[in-house]
């Protein structure tokens, strides 16, 4: 087995807030490869953009905390660093990519002096040499032109440029993981084809690691070698992408395949819809399974107990009480 | 030109916005978001429009229901030019046209309740009082499952999914023929969104409508629609048939299109052929000489940088705008 570069451990993050206990990620555990691709895949308030807060310390306290859990990056417990130690490696050894460009970047900065800031920070480049390496980032994220487009500002960027300098600040310090929080989502089809594919080429040249968190199945299928799913701040399926495609063993995962209308499928009633509402991560009870409410399988102990992740298969875990008799179920209707 | 069982008949469109700029607010230049775009939609028929953003797909929609005046072009309506109505005309005429907004958070007036949001159109078109009035609401609301009871919540109580459903009850209480559904689902995440989607097709057989659907999303297009219609910089590149457009796409720009939409199953979507289109779209302000797609083109020949491509008809009802195809 390769190197782990990244281990998460039952990591909680819970937010304090007026309706009381918000459990955001609430026991979360899995791995990351060297030079592996993981994708995170779950709906809007899943827990998965707090699950890379978390990894980054980036959590806004108060009202968030991270109760408990541990975070290994290189071995190293991250939550255990005091904040100066954290601060060599956000950002240097781990990057992270945010979902909306436009707000990210600083509008009354030019781009040379945002790539140059981490540059000068981690990397000790000062002047011309931290513009020359800069020109190069530019170039490496396919910015035509680089070397005059280095003095514009962001607003003279469209959203998909926008996103290419993220990255290439993301990239600056030569990660050894980078997590990109929904990268795609603000941007067109063609854009997002394009984006991904300098994501994928960096990772094979550079051997980085990613985490993509992503709400769409279909970005992920080609890219990631290595699937979680989350729901309600817990994981509920993961393992190889293949495995979770082909034979899905939550009814969650099989629900949100089925929801993604295909272009390669016939049209008109292939679409099965998952009904109902994700539930209030602030009243939801500790000892039911999250998603009995909107499952067509659940049974009285989906309402009792709450399923702990269990192997289905190699390297596939799933929290589900039915998961052996899910491909029945299925099948049956 | 008027064509047995065609609902809307858009010709030769066009939409210029002026560029205004120095003391005199002088016209410097036109943003053509619509150049010379025609089409129909038949009677009972969903016609997607997909495309980038910026290509003219909402300015489209919008160009039909008369919210832009549009500059040049007919879209007539039943047999009717819209374009040519008075005011007070085109008032009652917009009752059998509505439309649902991509953006359910900024699409309904947040002091209002979610029954009087509903019912409005029913005030306007002096369609119902009193107690029908309520009624109508009741039936409406019930129509997109939405419960009695939240006709007197306001809108932030609502989800995302819920007011999109409100804000299609809202274009239901009129009981039009046509509906313009902006990007409805793009906002949505991805079990909600197939709970819209199965929500719309359900009420187009129910209520027998007709759609516009706007999309960014090929595969969401692809589904809910008859025919597709793709956009590109103010132009239609290609129409066709919904399988048909998957199965036989023949214009370059429709293509690498397709090839860009994952399918979410990773041996399905690594054996596909990728054409990834480079750069951006241009600006409208001023587009390429030629075909409009000729920078970005593959295939681009000496005569796609001098002249326009015509929307031609190849056979099928298959219509293709590029000097390769004939």
């Amino acid at each position: 087995m390769a190197e782990k570069i990244l281990e998460v451990k039952d990591l909680k993050t819970y937010f304090y807030v007026n309706d009381g206990e918000l459990r955001a990620v609430d026991g979360l555990t899995y791995s990351v490869e060297k030079g592996q691709c993981v994708a995170i895949v779950g709906e809007s308030a899943c827990g998965k953009s707090v699950s890379a807060l978390s990894i980054m310390r980036l959590i806004p306290y108060p009202p968030g905390i991270i109760v408990g859990g541990e975070i290994l990056f290189d071995g190293k417990d991250i939550l255990k660093l005091s904040e100066i130690e954290m601060r060599h490696i956000r950002g240097n050894r781990i990057a992270m990519v945010f979902q909306e460009p436009t707000t990210s970047l600083n509008p009354v900065l030019n781009i040379k002096r945002q790539l140059t800031e981490t540059l000068e920070i981690h990397r000790g480049m000062k002047g011309v040499r931290a513009r020359d390496e800069a020109v190069n980032l530019l170039k490496l994220v396919g910015i035509p032109n680089p070397e005059r487009r280095i003095n514009d500002y962001p607003y003279q960027f469209s959203g998909g440029m926008q996103q290419r300098i993220m990255i290439a600040m993301a990239l600056s310090c030569n990660p050894a993981l980078l997590i990109a929080d929904e990268p795609t989502t603000s941007v067109d089809v063609t854009v997002q084809a394009q984006l991904l594919e300098v994501i994928n080429n960096l990772r094979t040249q550079f051997g980085t690691s990613v985490i993509i968190i992503t709400h769409n199945l279909g970005v992920v299928a080609r890219y990631a070698d290595t699937v979680q799913v989350m729901y309600a701040g817990r994981l509920v399926e993961g393992g190889k992408t293949d495995d979770i495609y082909s034979q899905p063993k939550h009814p969650y995962t099989i629900g949100l395949i089925a929801s993604v209308p295909r272009l390669d499928m016939p049209r008109k009633g292939a679409l099965n819809t998952i009904e109902g509402l994700p539930p209030n991560l602030a009243k939801l009870s500790k000892n039911v399974c999250a998603f009995n409410n909107r499952c067509k399988y659940a049974i009285d102990k989906c309402k009792n107990e709450r399923p702990e992740l269990i192997e289905v298969g190699p390297g596939h875990v799933a929290a589900c009480f039915r998961s052996a008799e899910i491909k029945q179920l299925t099948e049956a209707g | 030109m008027v064509s047995d069982g065609h609902l809307v008949e858009v010709s030769s469109l066009k939409m210029y916005f002026p560029v205004l700029a120095g003391l005199f607010r002088r016209k410097v230049a036109n943003v053509k978001a619509i150049d010379n775009v025609s089409f129909y939609i038949k009677n009972g028929e969903t016609l997607g429009l997909v495309g980038e953003s910026g290509c003219g797909k909402t300015t489209t929609g919008r160009c039909i229901l008369q919210l832009y005046k549009p500059t040049a072009g007919t879209v007539l309506f039943e047999g009717t030019d819209l374009t040519k109505l008075p005011p007070n005309t085109l008032r009652h005429a917009r009752r059998n046209m509505q439309l649902i907004f991509q953006d359910p958070y900024a699409s309904l007036d947040p002091r209002q309740t979610a029954g009087d949001i509903v019912g409005e159109p029913l005030l306007i078109h002096n369609l119902a009082h009193g107690k029908a009035y309520r009624e109508r609401i009741d039936e409406i609301f019930a129509m997109v499952d939405l419960e009695k009871r939240m006709e007197e919540r306001y809108p932030h109580e609502f989800s995302g999914g819920q007011r999109q459903r409100i804000g299609i009850a809202r274009a239901l209480a009129a009981e039009p023929k046509f509906i313009v559904c902006d990007e409805p689902v793009s906002a949505l995440d991805v079990s909600i969104q197939a709970q819209v989607i199965r929500l719309l097709e359900r009420l187009k057989e129910e209520l027998h409508l007709t759609y516009l659907f706007i999309a960014h999303d090929l595969s969401v297009v692809r589904y809910i629609s008859d025919r597709v219609a793709v956009m590109y910089l103010g132009k239609i590149m290609e129409i066709t048939g919904s399988d048909e457009l998957y199965k036989n796409p023949l214009h370059p720009y429709t293509q690498a299109l397709l090839s860009a939409v994952p399918i979410p199953n990773p041996t399905v979507d690594r054996q596909r052929k990728r054409i990834l289109l480079s750069g951006d779209v241009p600006s409208p302000m001023n587009p390429p000489k030629g075909c409009h797609f000729n920078p970005r083109c593959r295939l681009t020949r000496d005569i796609c940088k001098e002249q326009e491509p015509e929307l031609k008809d190849i056979g099928g009802e298959h219509f293709v705008a590029c000097h390769l195809i004939s």
